[in-house]
């Protein structure tokens, strides 16, 4: 390790205990909005370290999302609720290397399709269960408090990190870092793409159905059309290319900003929020196609540039 | 002489079209051949089957003894036979190190950590661009990024080379520059396939040719001899009466 390395691995480190440290100095409604910028983080920079190098949009979460939120509906009856969440992360990775075999050589229009309809699919099959058992919803009832749903959040936002760091630094890493550049070159230089790109997504798979199993006991009661919202798969999306996906981090600096916007707006256009939600995908796209982290590199080489001349 | 790789009856129909015909030749060990002919007659194609970046038709390519024609590309690569490209493709998020570096991690003999980076720069040592190893690869010039290319395709220590118009586009100086460039590889006794149409370069070279001409391959020989048979300057200069 460099010296910068240990320096920001220290800074990660110091903020992620800052942030746990969240419910001892807030009041109900601050923490229920640290629940929803920890599991945004989770999946959007999860998402981000699949979707940021190889450029294929993934509108998959609900689905591991709402798997996860089942593995703990179904589950909390019979097995002890620490087993649940390594279950779902398994189901979750298991799903997306099948997803991931099937689809991962398409190229990636195909492959946007295909995961948007995977969420509704495991939707319906769900619902159709249902009606045949007679079965409506399910109830998750538990002594999991608010809190213990954000430190779980916040523990796995650090392994998703470390996760992050670790591919980063491994063949892996740098192997998706050429196939995201040039997937031909990536194959003559001898690297097997598809093998790569399925090991990756299974990351995102997996966390996001983790994620769903840790939320569960906090929706109480789950049907499928929560659990496997479209609207999540897109929050996800736009809060991540929001922050940009050219860093480990990139992704936080959207889910914060963009968590307080989206909840200003839902509590005063609680009608309209999926046009503004479009609207504001429309907005990142055309202004800020490298998100946030992009403005910063862009104005940091404009300062460097102007020095480089005095 | 031991023969690295041998073409038997290779060839590839794109629909009606068949752009390799029936294609045999054989490269020997630390020998320098030139894949020669007029534009469109096939010699790219032939580039991309041996490479894996297409699958012949039919026919069958192998490498020292064993098939390797219909594998993928990544394992043609990690079999020993790297590539250039004809319009040159580097890494444009990466710097020039870790685009030499793509080669020597995932090639024919790879390696990980400061052994790759050794590696790496050994290699931009040899093409004269040591200097230029934390440059962004868009602030090169033309030559330096085939010479970066070039890097990458060394650094896995191939047994077979495939360049593909790799002396396409330079000025005079540049030339000379390139063709010494390869001498030396040359020299140390790569075995090299050049697809060129830079007729200095092939003579001073290549040590035997072959001809392709609409798909088929109409001479195979030491080069001045190959380069003086009527059916190959006419298959380039057309008959007199045409």
């Amino acid at each position: 390790m460099t010296r910068t390395e240990i320096q920001q691995v220290a800074l990660a480190a110091a903020l992620l205990a800052a942030a746990a440290c969240l419910p001892f100095v807030s009041d109900a409604y601050l923490l229920s909005i640290g629940v929803t910028i920890a599991m945004y983080t989770v999946l959007a920079t999860s998402w981000a370290l699949f979707s940021g190098p190889t450029h294929y949009i993934s509108l998959a979460t609900a689905a591991f999302f709402g798997i996860g939120t089942y593995v703990t509906g179904m589950g909390i009856e019979h097995l002890p609720y620490w087993l649940l969440l390594p279950i779902a992360g398994l189901i979750g990775a298991v799903l997306a290397a099948l997803v991931g075999i099937a689809t991962l050589r398409l190229s990636g229009v195909y492959f946007v399709i295909f995961t948007l309809g995977l969420a509704e699919l495991v939707r319906q099959i769900i619902t159709w269960f249902q009606n045949i058992s007679g079965q409506k919803g399910l109830y998750v009832l538990t002594a999991i408090t608010e809190e213990h749903i954000y430190w779980q959040l916040v523990g796995l936002a650090a392994l998703v990190f470390l996760t992050g760091w670790a591919i980063w630094r491994s063949r892996l890493g740098f192997a998706v870092r050429i196939l995201g550049d040039d997937e031909e070159v990536a194959r003559h230089a001898g690297i097997n793409t598809a093998r790569v790109k399925v090991l990756l997504f299974m990351v995102p798979g997996a966390v996001a159905a983790i994620t769903g199993a840790i939320l569960a006991p906090r929706y109480v009661y789950i049907e499928p059309s929560i659990a496997f919202t479209p609207m999540l798969s897109f929050q996800v999306v736009i809060m991540a290319l929001l922050g940009g996906t050219g860093r480990l981090w990139g992704p936080i600096v959207g889910v914060i900003p963009f968590t307080f916007l989206w909840e200003a707006i839902s509590g005063t256009f609680p009608n309209q929020t999926t046009l503004l939600l479009g609207l504001s995908f429309l907005v990142i796209v055309y202004l800020l196609p490298k998100g946030f982290v992009g403005l910063m590199q862009s104005a940091r080489n404009r300062v460097n540039r102007r020095e480089g001349f005095a | 002489m031991t023969t690295v790789l041998s073409l038997r009856g290779a060839t590839k129909r794109f629909g009606g079209l068949v752009a390799v015909n029936d294609l045999d030749f054989d490269v020997a060990e630390h020998e320098v051949l030139g894949l020669i002919g007029p534009n469109g007659s096939g010699k790219s194609t032939t580039l991309n089957l041996i490479s894996g970046a297409l699958r012949p038709t039919s026919g069958t390519i192998s490498l020292r003894g064993s098939a390797i024609s219909g594998l993928p590309a990544q394992d043609i690569a990690r079999r020993g036979v790297a590539r250039t490209f004809q319009l040159v493709r580097l890494l444009p998020s990466m710097n020039v190190l870790e685009n030499v570096m793509a080669g020597a991690v995932f090639g024919h003999r790879r390696r990980w950590g400061h052994d790759a980076e050794a590696q790496a720069m050994r290699m931009l040592e040899k093409v004269g661009l040591e200097r230029r190893a934390q440059a962004p690869v868009g602030q090169l010039t033309y030559i330096d990024t085939k010479r970066v290319e070039l890097a990458r395709t060394l650094a896995g220590e191939p047994k077979v080379l495939l360049l593909d118009e790799w002396l396409a586009g330079l000025n005079p100086t540049e030339l000379e520059e390139g063709i010494s460039l390869i001498r030396a590889l040359r020299d140390e006794g790569r075995t090299i396939i050049l697809v060129e149409h830079v007729m200095d370069a092939i003579r001073s070279l290549c040590d035997r040719c072959v001809v392709m001409s609409s798909g088929c391959k109409i001479a195979e020989g030491d080069t001045e001899a190959v380069l003086s048979d009527p059916e190959v300057i006419e298959a380039y200069l057309g008959t007199e009466d045409a």
